[in-house]
């Protein structure tokens, strides 16, 4: 089967997966229900397009295929951002804090932080970007170990609402939440574009890619922040999901086979939209939110990871 | 021309290139010898803005390498390592399209695939442009790597170590390649080179460097002088002449 099909088979797959979720089971208040699935289905969308994006894009730029963004430490810092939000305000306060504002400073903060690593680290010349992503991962654990700290402190009722973040959920989407994340995705792409065509010699590796004339430096560190604020904002809306970057990435270099990024990066947001899409329908169907999203995700995603181990050592 | 002046590369303390200049001429292969760690492959790689320099000029037809756009300068010079691992399904035709990147930017012509076929012609890959690169042997990816290269269509290639891990034949042939893109299409190669020998025979000029210095430099016979090579690698040898090409035998 030539790529171009299996792409036409993935988005057919996606398509219909979104039509069950949307019209199955609706019953009599189908114009109560089709506009909150809707939204869901929107939001699951975007993340898993902006997952799977970021990681692959992320991937291309280190040439390792095992790593995923979250070894810059960004959903850790999430994680902590809501911990102290808790910590400071309380839950009673947090549930009043406008969600907007909270997603806001998730986004800004993620962001501010990967900005000062990377400049830091830009700042030396000749750093590879193996030392970022060792970086990245100290402060990550940094981040994970304060977290833990604060959530011992505080009240177990509290600690409640910050468990409920801990795991992305697609069960409380804010509609005004979503518009900001829209445009906030939606000038990421486009600044991106220009940067679409230097993928596929990236992959090639560093040395190779200045040969043929990329501007390397420049090139790595945009297509670090586009990453960057892909992962925060995915990560702000549901919660820390970037195992599925992985996972998926990995699916689509199995099934297509090729080093065209123009391939990889349509597969792969289509398998990420279908791994969402229909896990989110296990979840509400056939576990009836007896569990979570993510640990679908993380438990099928985690064997896969473990086959790939296994596997790897005789390349594909 | 390429004219280095007065450059340094430092790692900490220890100066690996220093105060070097040297001048390449055009539409020669000049090889650049010297024992290991004498800076040869740093050298290579400042010239081809892969490594930044600490201090001097590099200039390329009178362009200063760091100011000139990597695009522009994408089209004029080439390099290749000596390490080229790949870990990506792509076939030899693919790996050769991609030397046509700096004039298409990855959509290729039919112009641009016109070179790519003439390049896999060049370094006889026509029955395998098809297989993929993690299939090849060491002299088919090394071919595969010189013919993107080709295609790249420079004025000025430079090849680290471009023999390394060959065996006689594969190297006899890839220097005879890189005497026809000198001779048939007026390049300018420039490779480091580790077997004194294949330089004697191929190359027009020599650089000889050592400690991060140019120790010596010159022509084939100015260099394959017994006295010159003893002091760059400090052993004993002899230069014998055999059909005409000034042979150094260093074995015992």
């Amino acid at each position: 089967m030539s790529n171009g099909k299996k792409l036409i088979l993935l988005s057919a797959m996606a398509v219909l997966l979104i039509l069950v979720f949307l019209f199955t089971g609706l019953g009599n208040n189908w114009d109560y229900a089709l506009p909150r699935r809707g939204m869901k289905i929107f939001a699951i969308v975007l993340t898993g397009a902006a997952i799977a994006f970021s990681t692959l894009v992320f991937q291309t730029i280190t040439n390792n295929r095992i790593l995923t963004p979250s070894i810059l430490g960004l959903d850790s810092l999430y994680m902590l951002i809501q911990t102290v939000l808790i910590f400071v305000f309380g839950s009673a306060n947090l549930t009043l804090m406008n969600k907007q504002l909270n997603f806001v400073i998730s986004v800004i903060l993620m962001v501010v932080f990967a900005g000062i690593l990377y400049k830091i680290l830009f700042k030396r010349e000749g750093e590879n970007i193996y030392f970022l992503l060792l970086v990245g991962l100290i402060f990550g654990t940094f981040f994970q170990s304060f977290t833990s700290f604060m959530q011992v402190l505080i009240d177990p009722n509290e600690f409640q609402i910050i468990q409920d973040r801990m795991f992305a959920s697609f069960n409380n989407v804010q509609t005004d939440v979503l518009t900001i994340a829209v445009i906030v995705l939606a000038f990421t792409s486009l600044y991106f574009i220009r940067f679409m065509k230097y993928l596929d010699v990236l992959s090639l590796g560093k040395e190779q890619a200045i040969n043929l004339g990329v501007d390397y430096d420049y090139t790595v560190k945009r297509l670090l922040i586009v990453v960057a604020v892909l992962i925060s904002v995915s990560t702000a809306l549901v919660g820390p999901i970037t195992f599925l970057g992985l996972l998926v990435v990995n699916v689509a270099y199995e099934m297509f086979r090729t080093f065209k990024h123009s391939y990889l990066l349509a597969g792969s947001i289509l398998i990420s939209i279908i791994a969402l899409v229909g896990g989110q329908l296990i979840v509400e169907r056939v576990f009836t939110f007896s569990t979570t999203l993510s640990v679908i995700i993380n438990f099928v995603g985690g064997i896969y990871f473990i086959y790939l181990l296994l596997k790897e050592n005789k390349k594909w | 021309m390429v004219e280095v002046k007065n450059v340094s590369k430092r790692y900490g303390n220890k100066a690996v290139i220093d105060q070097v200049s040297v001048s390449i001429p055009k539409g020669k292969i000049t090889s650049f010898i010297g024992p290991n760690g004498a800076g040869k492959s740093t050298l290579l790689s400042m010239i081809s803005r892969l490594i930044a320099k600490d201090d001097g000029e590099i200039l390329i037809d009178g362009e200063h390498v760091n100011q000139a756009k990597s695009k522009e300068l994408a089209k004029k010079v080439a390099i290749l390592k000596q390490s080229n691992h790949l870990n990506l399904r792509l076939t030899i035709r693919e790996l050769v399209s991609f030397g046509r990147f700096p004039y298409s930017q990855g959509k290729l012509s039919r112009e641009d695939w016109k070179h790519v076929d003439e390049a896999i012609r060049y370094m006889e890959l026509g029955d395998i442009q098809n297989k993929y690169i993690d299939q090849l042997s060491g002299g088919q990816r090394q071919r595969a790597f010189i013919a993107m290269v080709i295609a790249q269509d420079t004025e000025y290639v430079l090849l680290d170590e471009p023999l390394n891990n060959l065996d006689m034949k594969h190297s006899v042939q890839i220097m005879k390649v890189l005497r026809r893109l000198v001779n048939e299409l007026g390049k300018t190669v420039v490779i480091v080179i580790h077997d004194i020998n294949f330089a004697s025979c191929y190359s027009d000029y020599i650089v000889a460097l050592k400690d991060g210095k140019v120790a010596k430099e010159g022509t084939v016979d100015e260099m394959m002088e017994c006295q010159v090579l003893k002091e760059i690698y400090e052993i004993d040898m002899k230069i014998e002449t055999v059909n005409n090409e000034k042979i150094c035998v260093y074995f015992k």
